[in-house]
């Protein structure tokens, strides 16, 4: 279900909990889908001892991936047009994850209504974990 | 310049959709998805990374008969992270951000021939992990007429030590 021009103002939020205590084998569930085997997210032995993080960290793009589909639930399928994302701080496991779209503005573009978004993905300290953008095509 | 060919596959989609805890049956159900605006299997907005698994040449994909940075025996299987390639940041790398404009939906089915270009490099003093050396690449994802379905543009870091943490997980 598409979202409507009408029924939308600027400054309107939706969120989603897209992770709750993340675990380690999702991570690696990841990897093995995304083809990222980079041993950061697998591999505590190497990320502890070899890179000096405090445990393994799941991928970036794990992160955008299920901020995606508080999007795509939101917004509807196959309406993105732009989804671009900044990683401001890792993601451990454990951790618990709440993304938001908040509405910036409603353009037109060849005659199509877009509805431009901020997108924000906090844990469960409130630090922000992902900063971005989203624009969607949305009926009339 | 780089390019792949990257086929679409319903499968790798739903082991995709998977991952990322999205259990929308758009993404694994073809009955129910030729009935949706999308008309058919569509993959998830992030889907087009998962097209490494298409390059031969990816660094972040352990190689039959190479060596390998993991852990083994030892903490690691040699000493020097070897340089990964695409915007995810290579070995010793981290992905800072990534862009992606839609040009129209991608299907299971397509099969997208994938073009990569280095893009800017540039430096910046970071508070958390010493000097950080950006760099950007930018894929094209075209499909079997040549028409473009995805642009990506991704931006790996190399920090100069692990990134500092918040003293929570100190």
């Amino acid at each position: 279900m598409a979202l409507s021009a009408k029924s939308l103002k600027v400054g309107d939020a939706h969120t989603a909990r897209l992770v709750e205590d993340l675990k380690r084998t999702q991570i690696v569930q990841y990897a093995g889908a995304s083809g990222d085997y980079n041993p950061l997210h697998t591999d505590e032995i190497f990320t502890t001892q070899v890179a000096g993080y405090p445990s393994v960290f799941a991928h970036g793009m794990l992160t955008m991936g299920m901020t995606g589909k508080m999007l795509t639930d939101y917004v509807g399928d196959a309406r993105l047009t732009k989804y671009g994302v900044r990683f401001t701080s890792q993601v451990w496991p454990g951790d618990t994850l709440d993304a938001t779209a908040t509405l910036k503005a409603i353009t037109e573009k060849d005659g199509a209504k877009i509805a431009e978004f901020d997108v924000k993905t906090v844990n469960q300290a409130g630090v922000e974990v992902l900063s971005g953008y989203a624009e969607a095509r949305v009926d009339d | 310049m780089a390019t792949k060919t990257f086929p679409v596959e319903a499968s790798h989609i739903l082991m995709f959709a998977r991952s990322v805890g999205d259990d929308n049956r758009v993404y694994s159900d073809a009955e129910y998805a030729k009935g949706t605006e999308a008309g058919g299997i569509l993959a998830p907005p992030t889907f087009a990374q998962a097209s490494a698994q298409f390059d031969p040449d990816y660094g972040l994909r352990p190689k039959i008969g190479q060596p390998w940075f993991g852990s083994g025996k030892n903490a690691t299987g040699i000493t020097r992270a070897p340089g990964g390639g695409g915007g995810g940041g290579g070995g010793g790398g981290l992905h800072a951000e990534q862009h992606f404009e839609y040009h129209r939906p991608m299907r299971a089915g397509d099969v997208l021939t994938a073009t990569t270009t280095p893009g800017k490099t540039w430096e910046k003093e970071g508070k958390r992990s010493g000097k950080l050396v950006f760099s950007e690449s930018v894929t094209e994802y075209r499909d079997q007429k040549g028409e473009l379905v995805i642009t990506a543009r991704g931006v790996g870091v190399r920090t100069e030590r692990p990134v500092e943490q918040p003293a929570e997980k100190a």
